[in-house]
């Protein structure tokens, strides 16, 4: 422990004794706790408690309950807990019944403050805590803890009663350990007694009939599964596992959930998995004794097993693929003509789970839609995966959502009236939809057009609420992205064409829409269309033909913020791509439109929200990697503009932009490094030299907005202005034949206003600098230092020991003169 | 009740494009000058004609009381109030009378435009009517089409209004009690709830469950109702308004965009508040600031400003701005900065500022008279502009049918606030009336989408449907009247506990019935002998009280009966049992007594004596009061 820490540690604790001074900020207890952790775990507690013997007064004194708070017993509970975890200082500390009279019947339980939950809390967590080493199980057994813990499952606090389950395994586990399994089916003897009161406890919480005491057991039970993969769980479980399955035989399983999630957890235990108990076929019990809905994460839990046999895996992929059957079965023209494979047709309970209600179609079809997603992203999704007909069902559902489809069946007729509208199943199907579009090759070119006709209805339909279409509109995405892909090329699949032709008027209505989410939709999926199509002659054309273009310019004046922003972004890829509209075209003739640069600008320096600025921002950066044209032109009169105007920006994430922004300007205007290995090419153009390139940062004003943030208040602007000179001072060393000039009067004066800049004061701009005074100040400045220290967090003082030793001593006025951190 | 919205026939375009029809049949020469065809479509040239309510069934005369539900559903009420001898009451709201006035009056003022001496009538001859094409010969009812009401019977009818507010208790004679709810569909709409003491029916029509400009519905006070009588539910129920509102605002701006107009036909009340509204805070973000917005209607300026006065019939957060205090509807604003303009007509100052492109409002949405079909004849021939339909009333391709073909582009985007299923389905579950009752077009889904079982009113028990002309006795029965007691007579009572909590107490009194309410009063003291000079006052000339008899109650034991019979000697006793009760057979005397549930009848030859001994026998079993 730092020396410091131990000479302020006495007053601390007789701060933390007294009760007339209430340490009311629990924040602070929790540091000091996780400090007591941190050190007893690389530290002797035994050695802790003896150099430092307030601590065990602190202790003491908690035994006085009546002078105690509840938070200081709670957190003396727990403090004592971490110390008597090392078994030495626990013999130590169980010298003085310190222990025993914490956490004994003599306790706190039965007082007043037993019913505050931090107190209970703080127990339960003391013993977690101690329950570590074979005396503290003896301990336990004899302070009569054990059948408080049972008490305490059934606690009013869930937090309580989660952690007094996470302890009776604890106990559970540390009372078995280290002893030999007992045989199967061996007698009650043959456990150790503390392990024997738990399992009885367990057996009869399962006997009972009461499902809150059925499904603490279980928890306990998973819980014990999921943590230790000892033989004797498996002992365990042939013990109670008459119990549990009786529970499967109840008509409604009422503890459905808490069994899946037992049984998932011994199937992912070593244990189990690669034993020859019974536990696959009680899982295929279980699948088919619960309702379709407590079905499926049990069914997807089962999917997800790396070890699983064959035949029940497929059982749960049935029960999965069966809400999406009842939909084609119910869009079937003729009964039984889904073209579902045998054994995945619907079954009577799933079409009497669908047609219930509205709410519990829903939830089934979501859930089952939402599980087969998740498998489908999985490397081990299973085989063979049913494509066409995912595909069907789910375009079949959206068209039962959105009322064009057209059943014969009366199934069929519930179901459009249940689902119609229904925007949480449209959702859910779009995801799914366009998830589906991985692994396209095997569809039918009917199947894909049966897709995109589904798309371009919700794309179309004024019905359509702004979340549907977004996802809508990622879907769209994903199977044009997929079409790309499997053809081959970056051009899209010629069967994609005609829809997108469709599209384009779609997108025009969409963003002239009165509600600002759909606008700002179409424009990110016009970003992303444009991104990868953006150089298709085709799809250029479409674009050109339509009024998109124009629109989206339209949009940089949106009045929300959001949308400026999308459609800045958008902009800024037309015009990469050269799919901009013009200025002053000819449908706007004698119209006085500045060009897409300079309206970019009038956005960074005008727009009083941050994102429409940063995304013009991260435009400029593009454009300026990308060598675009619209940048050449009088670069450098552009930039110093751009820099002039984000030094002053309020937003810092503009600010690092800019940096961003600057870092490409001087990697472009210094060129490649020199590199010593490097073949040496014949250069186009000779290499630029360091007095030249300073010339060049300083007219554009890159210099004064780097120097300035370089003690920004906020840290990621000072460090990614750091990043940039010290780059720049690498590049500019005296090898390039440039000399620094220290004691230039220019220099000096430089270094007083960066003086200035970094105590706060807004100072004077630098004015144009000499290339020998920026190489002067570039190696005065300890960028290495800075560097350093910024990249501590900012609160790394604060967050020490004896930085909270002394908060806590100040908060209570007990350290007379100091000031306290305040953070 | 309430009188559905008047029938516009598709008869009459003002500005006429087609041609002259020749008949194949000859039976249709004679009146081939009335009918005229146009691209496919056979039309009827006449002065407008309109489709009356329902007038074979009751007798308007003997009505006492019309409710007026909502400014749509009044137009007319001037056929009614001056022509069938209707002599009762009328009740509306304040806005709906000001805002029925104004469509009215621009109904009035746009047919009296363009006079037209003749109405078409050869063709209603049912020989010549039935070889007609489609629609002409399945319209029904044609002979008693009127030609539309002038301003002067518009006012008389509107003078038998009487104004009503929200929650106000209306007593109708004393028989029940009507009150008007928010229905929250217009400004000033209504639902009415007609109420005795022990029966409360629900009339729900034109209701709406959305958040627009109206009060909100008041759906609290519909509950508890025996019957609720539902109807005027959305004629749209696939199109939901926020979607069509987006339809709308999307088609608006690219065809402006593109330098094309854009015609919206509509009433000059209702939906387009909401539109401007919406439009207001659209048109800076579709860069439409300076698109100039027309509102031309002979009550535009009257709608737009009554819109603002009517504070407490709005929503609450309109009804806030007023205290602010600014004007609940954005409108003012446009009309402030010129971006919305209203114009009577299109002539005079319209003519001098209209400027293209731009957005014209304007009636009638039947495309048959008023300034929109100026603007169709103006518009029509260029692709670059856009008719939106947005009145849910009339099938626009009907509407369109005479000014084909047709280059402008026309969009239907039908803006219907009114209950949709999913919203009655709701309302029903909150309000659980005992009894629903509506027109059987809602039991079913509609014909041309038989599979959409989500179109229809589920509700349990099955809602009772009536069709057209139907006449349907509602499921309940009037029980029981409230009775007043007067206090004196109340004083006198003295009630026996029969059962715990349960007391009774026999009551001598006059009941006294007037405009259906009843009292009881104290009998008369029995009268003293009148001297023969003094005259009887009209008030005492109440028959006199006899001495009065205890009143019975209880049952007859049949074996005890006979039991005591036998003890009092009676011999050869036979008891038959019957469907009401028992038959006591006295066969040595001749005698019979019949013992029922409510009645006891001692039949016997002629024997007073052995009737009365007889009687009191019977007596002993029973109770006296």
């Amino acid at each position: 422990m730092d020396p410091e820490c131990s000479r302020l540690l006495p007053a601390l604790c007789a701060v933390l004794a007294d009760p007339r001074q209430p340490m009311t900020d629990d924040t602070c207890l929790e540091k000091l706790l996780d400090w007591f952790k941190t050190v007893t775990e690389t530290e002797s507690s035994l050695l802790l408690l003896q150099e430092n013997p307030c601590l065990v007064e602190l202790l003491s004194q908690a035994l006085k309950f009546q002078d105690v708070s509840s938070r200081i017993l709670s957190f003396s509970l727990r403090l004592a807990g971490i110390f008597a975890a090392q078994e030495n200082c626990f013999q130590f500390l169980q010298q003085g019944e310190l222990l025993l009279g914490l956490f004994g019947e003599a306790g706190p339980l039965g007082l007043p403050a037993w019913n505050v939950p931090s107190v209970r809390s703080g127990w339960i967590q003391g013993l977690c805590s101690l329950a570590k080493h074979p005396s503290a199980e003896q301990f336990l057994v004899d302070c009569g803890a054990v059948d408080t813990i049972f008490s305490l499952q059934g606690d009013s606090s869930l937090f309580v009663a989660s952690a007094a389950s996470q302890l009776l395994v604890q106990v559970l586990s540390l009372s078995i350990q280290g002893r030999a399994t007992p045989h199967l089916g061996s007698s009650d003897g043959d456990w150790p007694s503390c392990a024997q009161s738990i399992v009885g406890y367990l057996e009869e919480s399962l006997r009972s009939g009461a499902t809150p005491q059925i499904t603490q057991a279980l928890k306990v039970l998973t819980t014990t599964f999921g943590r230790c993969h000892h033989s004797w769980t498996e002992a365990l479980w042939m013990r109670l596992s008459p119990l549990v399955t009786c529970l499967l035989e109840k008509d409604t399983v009422p503890t459905a959930h808490s069994l899946a999630d037992l049984f998932l957890s011994m199937a992912r235990s070593p244990t189990f998995g690669s034993s020859d108990c019974d536990l696959w076929v009680t899982l295929a019990q279980t699948l088919s004794c619960l309702s379709p809905t407590q079905a499926g994460p049990l069914a997807l839990g089962i999917l997800k097993l790396h070890v699983c046999p064959q035949a029940l895996k497929t059982q749960a992929f049935d029960v999965l693929l069966q809400p999406l059957a009842c939909v084609l079965e119910a869009a079937a023209q003729v009964p039984g003509s889904s073209g579902l494979p045998d054994g995945t047709g619907s079954n009577p309970t799933m079409a009497d789970a669908l047609l219930a209600s509205t709410s519990s179609c829903a939830a089934l079809l979501c859930q089952s839609l939402a599980h087969l997603g998740e498998l489908q992203a999985l490397p081990h999704s299973p085989r063979p995966w049913p494509q066409v007909l995912l595909l069907e069902a789910t375009v079949m559902t959206l068209r039962f959502c959105s009322g064009s489809a057209v059943p014969i069946s009366s199934v069929g007729g519930r179901l459009c009236g249940i689902l119609a509208s229904c925007i949480r199943v449209q959702r859910a199907a779009l995801d799914f939809l366009g998830m589906l579009s991985q692994g396209t090759g095997a569809c039918p070119q009917e199947s894909v057009t049966q897709v995109f006709a589904i798309l371009l209805e919700y794309l179309r339909s004024p019905e359509s609420s702004p979340t549907v279409l977004k996802k809508a509109f990622q879907a769209t995405l994903r199977w044009l992205l997929s079409m790309s892909k499997a053809c081959g090329s970056n051009n899209p699949d010629p069967h994609t064409q005609p829809f997108l032709r469709e599209l384009f008027p779609v997108m025009q209505k969409r963003l002239c829409n009165p509600c600002w989410e759909v606008r700002d939709s179409a424009l990110e999926f016009l970003t992303h269309l444009t991104t990868h199509w953006g150089g298709q002659p085709d799809f250029r054309q479409a674009l050109l033909a339509s009024d998109v273009p124009e629109l989206t310019q339209q949009l940089l004046q949106d009045p929300e913020a959001y949308v400026r922003a999308s459609a800045v972004t958008a902009m800024g890829q037309l015009a990469s791509q050269g799919l901009h509209a013009t200025p002053s075209g000819p449908e706007h003739p004698g119209a006085k439109q500045k060009s897409l640069p300079q309206e970019l600008l009038h956005i960074l320096s005008l727009d009083s929200e941050g994102f429409p600025r940063r995304a013009v921002m991260q435009v400029f950066t593009q454009w300026l990697q990308d060598g675009h044209p619209a940048m050449a032109e009088d670069l450098e009169q552009f930039m110093a503009r751009v820099f002039q105007v984000v030094s002053r920006d309020l937003d810092w994430e503009v600010r690092v932009q800019g940096l961003e922004l600057a870092r490409v300007f001087l990697a472009q205007t210094l060129g490649p490094p020199d590199c010593p290995y490097a073949v040496a090419l014949p250069a186009a153009t000779p290499p630029t030299s360091p007095a030249e390139v300073l010339r060049t940062l300083g007219r554009v004003q890159l210099l004064e907005f780097a120097f300035r943030a370089l003690f920004d208040c906020d840290r990621p602007v000072a460090q990614k202005s750091c990043d940039l000179l010290l780059l720049l001072r690498a590049r500019t060393a005296p090898g390039g034949g440039l000399q620094g000039a220290e004691c230039n009067p220019e220099a000096v004066t430089v270094e007083a206003a960066l003086r200035a800049w970094q105590a706060g004061e807004q100072g004077q701009p630098l004015g144009e600098l000499v290339p020998e005074v920026v190489v002067a100040i570039l190696r005065t400045l300890d960028l290495e230092g800075l560097q350093a220290t910024l990249a501590e967090s900012s609160d790394h003082v604060e967050q020490s020991p004896r930085s909270l030793l002394q908060d806590m001593l100040a908060a209570v006025g007990a350290l007379g003169g100091h000031e306290a951190d305040c953070y | 009740m309430q009188y559905t919205q008047i029938q516009i026939n598709h008869d009459y375009v003002g500005l006429w494009t087609g041609h002259d029809f020749h008949p194949q049949f000859p039976s249709l020469a004679t009146c081939s000058k009335e009918l005229k065809e146009c691209s496919g479509h056979v039309f009827v040239d006449s002065v407008p004609e309109f489709c009356l309510p329902e007038t074979e069934l009751i007798d308007m005369s003997t009505v006492d009381v019309i409710l007026i539900s909502n400014y749509h559903c009044m137009m007319a009420l001037p056929y009614i109030t001056e022509h069938t001898g209707f002599t009762g009451t009328v009740y509306a709201t304040e806005p709906t009378l000001q805002i029925g006035r104004l469509l009215m009056e621009e109904l009035v003022n746009f047919i009296e435009r363009v006079p037209k001496a003749q109405s078409a009538s050869l063709w209603k001859n049912k020989d010549v009517q039935r070889l007609l094409p489609s629609p002409l010969k399945d319209a029904v009812e044609v002979s008693t089409w009127r030609r539309c009401y002038s301003m002067q019977e518009v006012n008389s009818a509107l003078s038998k209004i009487q104004l009503v507010g929200y929650s106000q208790k209306i007593e109708l004679f004393g028989a029940v009690q009507v009150t008007p709810l928010s229905s929250g569909y217009a400004l000033g709409s209504s639902n009415w709830v007609i109420q005795s003491h022990y029966e409360k029916v629900s009339y729900v029509s034109g209701s709406s469950l959305l958040t627009t400009h109206p009060q909100p519905m008041d759906q609290a006070s519909l509950k508890n109702s025996d019957v609720l009588l539902l109807t005027g539910l959305t004629q749209i129920p696939t199109a939901n308004p926020d979607g069509m509102v987006g339809e709308f605002c999307s088609n608006l701006a690219l065809t402006v965009r593109n330098g094309g107009n854009v015609l919206v036909p509509c009433y000059p009340s209702g939906v387009i508040y909401d539109l401007l509204e919406c439009l207001y805070q659209y048109i800076d973000s579709a860069g439409l600031s300076n698109v100039p917005f027309y509102f031309i209607s002979p009550v535009a300026n009257s709608s737009l400003e009554f819109s603002q006065i009517f504070a407490e019939w709005l929503c609450h957060n309109k009804q806030t701005k007023v205290y602010l205090p600014e004007p609940p509807f954005p409108h003012a604003e446009l009309i402030q900065t010129n971006k919305l303009k209203h114009y009577p007509s299109i002539h005079g100052d319209f003519s001098n500022d209209f400027r293209q492109p731009c957005v014209v409002f304007t009636g009638h949405p039947s495309l048959r008279f008023g300034d929109v079909v100026h603007f169709l004849e103006l518009w029509g021939k260029s692709s670059l502009n856009t008719v939106i339909f947005t009145e849910p009333d009339f099938s626009y391709l009907d509407a369109l049918a005479p000014y084909q073909p047709l280059a402008m582009k026309c969009i239907y985007c039908p803006i219907d606030t009114r209950l949709n299923f999913i919203q009655v389905s709701k309302l029903l579950k909150e309000v659980q009336p005992l009894h629903v009752v509506c027109p059987e077009q809602y039991t079913q889904p509609p014909p041309t989408q038989s599979h959409r079982m989500d179109l229809m009113i589920d509700c349990q028990p099955p809602a009772m449907s009536y069709r057209r002309a139907e006449v349907l006795a509602l499921p309940f029965k009037r029980r029981y009247e409230k009775i007043e007691i007067m206090p004196e007579l109340a004083d006198s009572l003295v009630p026996m506990e029969i059962k715990p909590g349960i007391s009774l107490a026999t009551v001598s009194a006059v009941l006294h019935t007037k405009d259906n309410k009843h009292v009881l009063q104290p009998p008369p003291r029995s009268t003293q002998p009148t001297s023969g000079k003094k005259r009887k006052r009209v008030s005492d000339d109440i028959p006199d009280c006899k001495v009065l008899k205890p009143l019975l109650s209880g049952s007859i034991p049949v074996e005890q009966f006979v039991q005591t019979l036998e003890k009092h000697g009676f011999s050869d006793i036979k008891v038959e049992d019957t469907a009401k009760g028992h038959i006591v057979l006295l066969q040595e005397a001749e005698t019979l007594i019949q013992i029922e549930e409510d009645s006891t009848h001692i039949i016997c030859d002629n024997d007073e004596m052995l009737r009365v001994r007889l009687r009191d026998l019977v007596l002993k079993f029973l109770q006296k009061f």
